[in-house]
C-alpha cells in the first residue's frame, strides 16, 4: 500500500480518528504520531496518558505498518499481543515506528515502539501476532 | 468495601479517556470489577464489518484490571490517601470480533498481590462470558501512598 492510501484508509478508520492518531511519511518510511488531546488522558492528576490510548496507539500503528509493506484487502487483525508500559506517558503527542519481525502467509509478527521526547527512550513496547490471511506480496 | 463501592464510579468517571469512549463503572467487590463498553460508530475499527477496533477493547480490560488491582490492595487506611496502581505489562488474546451494536462487559480478578505487584486476570465478552471476545492478563505497580514502601 502506498502512503497516500494509509491516509485514505486511516481517514476512514473512525477509532484512530478518534484517538487522533495520523500519519508521518518520510519516503519509504512510516512513522505515526498520536496527537495529544485531553480526552486520551487517563490520570489527570499525575497526568498520563491513558495507558489503553497508548496500547490503542500501538495497535492501529502495527496494522498500518503490516498495510504499508504490502498489498492487504482487509484490515489485520491482532491475534495475541503484549504491551510493556515503561515509562509514564505524558500529556504530548507521542510516536510509533513499526517493525515486521516476520511476515509469514498467514501470520504476521510485529514490534512497535512509541516514544514522546527521544526515541531511545520509548515509552511503550508492543509484541504482537497479526492475522494477514489475506497479506499478498 | 463499602467505601469501594462509594468510590469505584468515580475511578471511571475521573478518567478522561475512559468517559470520551463511554465506559460505564458496573461492579466492584473485594479484587474484582466489571466495566461496560457501550457499542458507538466513533470507535469502529474496520469499517467494512463496523467491528470495533480492538483499542477500545485493550482500553476498557486495562482500565478494569486497574480497578480489581486497587480493589485488592484498598483498606480503610489508605483508601483516602489515593493509593495507585499503574500498568506496567498488558497482554492481550483476541478471540473473535465483538458484535456490531452489542455492549462489550469486562470482568477483572487480581488474584495476587505481592508488596509492589498486583497480578490480574480479565475477560471481555458481550452477553455470554462463556463465548470471550478477549481476554487479558496483566501486571501492576503498585505505588503505596505518600512514596513509602
Amino acid at each position: 500500500m502506498t502512503g497516500a492510501e494509509i491516509v485514505r484508509v486511516l481517514g476512514k478508520l473512525p477509532y484512530a480518528s478518534f484517538i487522533n492518531v495520523e500519519p508521518i511519511l518520510m519516503d519509504e518510511e512510516l512513522t505515526m504520531v498520536m496527537r495529544y488531546q485531553e480526552k486520551n488522558i487517563g490520570n489527570p492528576f499525575l497526568p498520563a496518558l491513558h495507558g489503553g490510548a497508548i496500547g490503542g496507539f500501538l495497535e492501529v500503528s502495527a496494522i498500518a505498518g503490516l498495510m504499508f509493506s504490502g498489498d492487504y484487502t482487509k484490515v489485520p487483525k491482532p491475534i495475541g499481543l503484549n504491551i510493556g508500559y515503561l515509562r509514564r506517558g505524558k500529556p504530548q503527542d507521542c510516536f510509533a515506528r513499526t517493525n515486521i519481525v516476520r511476515q509469514g502467509s498467514r501470520i504476521a509478527n510485529v514490534r512497535v515502539e512509541a516514544w514522546q521526547d527521544d526515541m531511545d527512550n520509548p515509552v511503550a513496547v508492543l509484541m504482537g501476532n497479526f492475522l494477514t490471511a489475506d497479506y499478498k506480496g | 468495601m463499602e467505601k469501594m463501592w462509594a468510590m469505584a464510579p468515580a475511578f471511571v468517571e475521573g478518567v478522561p479517556h475512559g468517559k470520551a469512549l463511554g465506559i460505564k463503572f458496573v461492579s466492584v467487590d473485594r479484587g474484582k470489577a466489571t466495566m461496560a463498553l457501550p457499542y458507538s460508530a466513533k470507535i469502529i475499527g474496520d469499517p467494512a464489518t463496523r467491528v470495533i477496533h480492538g483499542g477500545a477493547i485493550t482500553t476498557v480490560l486495562d482500565q478494569v484490571s486497574g480497578l480489581a488491582a486497587v480493589a485488592a490492595i484498598v483498606t480503610e487506611e489508605n483508601i483516602l490517601a489515593m493509593t495507585g496502581v499503574a500498568t506496567l505489562d498488558l497482554s492481550i488474546d483476541y478471540m473473535r470480533p465483538a458484535k456490531p451494536g452489542e455492549t462489550v462487559i469486562a470482568t477483572a480478578h487480581c488474584y495476587k498481590t505481592t508488596h509492589h505487584i498486583a497480578f490480574v486476570r480479565a475477560i471481555a465478552h458481550d452477553g455470554d462470558d462463556n463465548d470471550p471476545v478477549a481476554t487479558s492478563q496483566a501486571t501492576f505497580m503498585i505505588s503505596h501512598a505518600g512514596g513509602k514502601p
